[in-house]
């Protein structure tokens, strides 16, 4: 089975990281919820990087690797743009961001609430994101 | 992302299929964004061909629900797959949005 995949920093390869984080799912029979909650956390973390930390430049990289380890799934993402300042990080409310027609500031959220371990490092150069997911 | 929209009288019937990603929002955001929507006093969406939803797809809806509020108009989700409707309720969006099972209750909704 492929285990990883490689894409420029183009807002279209989404689609194709999803594409492959359901065919990698594939294997474990998981309910829908479960494999679109996991799709979806990253996702978010791929979109973030694309857009955030790389700026959407075609000639940067993004690259995500997945395994499974004692029931969990493990997924890497690594890129070499600005690296996530999670001590600035806050939870979005909700209802400020509708009372403010704010459009951005929920993927993160999303990623907490999904998975059961979120880590981001980083080297100065080299940044890398670590999702892990228990499954049964 | 494909969006159609039918008008009937005082109502937008939008129908989204496919998926939207921090990629195809925009153009939901497009929609939703035309003035001659505030002309309307209803708009409902039809998700069943709605597959996937990401953040940047929420923050479209998040971003026009107050002003579609100050203007009266009901936004009103129906017909969602249940791993969409999950992904509002992670947010608690479910509470803060209309989202009805199916177009005969939408219909019913949005006349109260």
């Amino acid at each position: 089975m492929n285990n990883s995949i490689r894409v420029n920093c183009t807002k279209k390869n989404l689609k194709l990281i999803r594409d492959f984080v359901i065919e990698y799912l594939n294997a474990f029979a998981l309910s829908d919820i479960m494999t679109n909650q996991i799709v979806l956390a990253v996702d978010e973390i791929c979109a973030n990087l694309i857009i955030h930390a790389n700026h959407e430049n075609p000639d940067k990289y993004i690259h995500l690797a997945v395994q499974k380890q004692n029931g969990m799934l493990k997924f890497e993402i690594t890129d070499n743009g600005l690296a996530f300042q999670r001590s600035k990080y806050k939870e979005p409310n909700i209802e400020d961001n509708i009372r403010q027609g704010k459009k951005g500031g929920v993927g993160i959220a999303l990623v907490n609430r999904i998975m059961d371990k979120v880590e981001f490092e980083s080297n100065g150069t080299q940044n890398v994101c670590v999702l892990y997911k228990k499954i049964k | 992302m494909k969006i159609t929209q039918e008008i009937k009288d005082n109502t937008i019937i939008m129908t989204l299929d496919g998926e939207l990603d921090a990629s195809s929002s925009v153009i939901l955001d497009e929609e939703l964004s035309d003035p001659k929507i505030m002309s309307y006093s209803k708009i409902l969406v039809d998700c069943a061909k709605l597959n996937y939803i990401s953040s940047a797809g929420l923050g479209v809806f998040i971003s026009h629900l107050q002003r579609f509020e100050d203007a009266q108009i009901k936004l009103i989700f129906y017909n969602m797959q249940d791993k969409v409707r999950n992904v509002f309720e992670i947010l608690g969006l479910d509470l803060l949005m209309t989202i009805v099972s199916d177009y005969e209750e939408a219909r019913t909704v949005s006349n109260e």
